[in-house]
């Protein structure tokens, strides 16, 4: 299939980032290049000097909100593909409207109790949306232990799911874009099997 | 009893448990986590209810802390 053929297909389609660090940001990018129509970020955090290790943002955007930020940095690189921010820490109430429209929602949070905090919100509320998780990407080199795992028709997880970060154990471009990407794959490997099912009816 | 464990068989000798006693048994300890029993999702107030039957399929991931 052509780009241009995806690319128009995944333009009818919301994706929701739960997070704009490493995992989020990275995976909007790659999902705005890929020509999403619509991405609804939530994060409230501020762009830190040290998240430049891997997170997608510029030194000038230091002291920035990520959400302000990453709209920005995606304006950049694809206007056509439109940013919804929301600049607030996501709570089992608030996701459940923040995310209601999403066709498919990715974990990018940090904290395993805040993803576990979303992704039984996520998974409760609405079971047959597809849920994409991130667990383990700390440190570098073990790319091979990178893997993508289906629970079901719609939970997917992708990372090692057994390296956590520590001060030893930080996170770092390399494995954390590569998760992020997966995540981003998995994505796009959802919505368009709903085209080669449109085609097929 | 026999269970599915992500995927793999695995054996215990209560005919019945909660997942929170499956946590314990197999030494599952400390680490946030998603269970599922035959597809349901289990939440973690629920673990000391939700009861595991012989025949039962458990799904349970991880959630590691960095993003």
């Amino acid at each position: 299939m052509k780009f241009s053929e995806i690319k128009s297909h995944l333009a009818g389609y919301t994706v929701g980032i739960a997070g704009a660090g490493g995992l989020g940001s990275n995976c909007a990018v790659a999902l705005a290049r890929s020509g999403i129509g619509l991405l609804v970020i939530a994060d409230h955090d501020t762009v830190d000097g040290s998240n430049l290790n891997r997170q997608y943002y510029f030194i000038d955007q230091v002291g920035m909100k990520k959400t302000e930020a990453l709209k920005k940095n995606i304006e950049r690189i694809n206007p056509e593909t439109r940013v919804d921010i929301y600049d607030t820490e996501l709570t089992a109430e608030n996701i459940t409207v923040i995310f209601k429209d999403c066709d498919i929602i990715v974990e990018a949070l940090d904290k395993s109790v805040m993803k576990q905090m979303l992704a039984e919100t996520v998974l409760g509320t609405w079971p047959e949306r597809p849920l994409i998780i991130g667990s383990g990407l700390a440190g570098y080199g073990k790319t091979n232990k990178l893997k993508v795992r289906t629970i079901g028709k719609t939970l997917v997880v992708c990372g090692d799911e057994e390296s956590e970060t520590s001060d030893e154990l930080p996170p770092m471009a390399p494995r954390v874009g590569i998760v992020a990407n997966m995540q981003a794959n998995a994505v796009i490997e959802i919505l368009m099997k709903r085209k080669d099912h449109e085609n097929n009816t | 009893m026999r269970i599915t464990l992500n995927n793999r068989p695995e054996e215990f000798r209560n005919d019945e448990i909660t997942v929170s006693d499956m946590l314990r048994i197999k030494k599952y300890t400390y680490r946030m986590r998603i269970v599922k029993i035959n597809g349901r999702l289990i939440k973690r107030d629920e673990y000391d209810d939700a009861i595991i039957r012989d025949g039962d399929n458990v799904q349970m991931l991880y959630l590691m802390s960095g993003g």
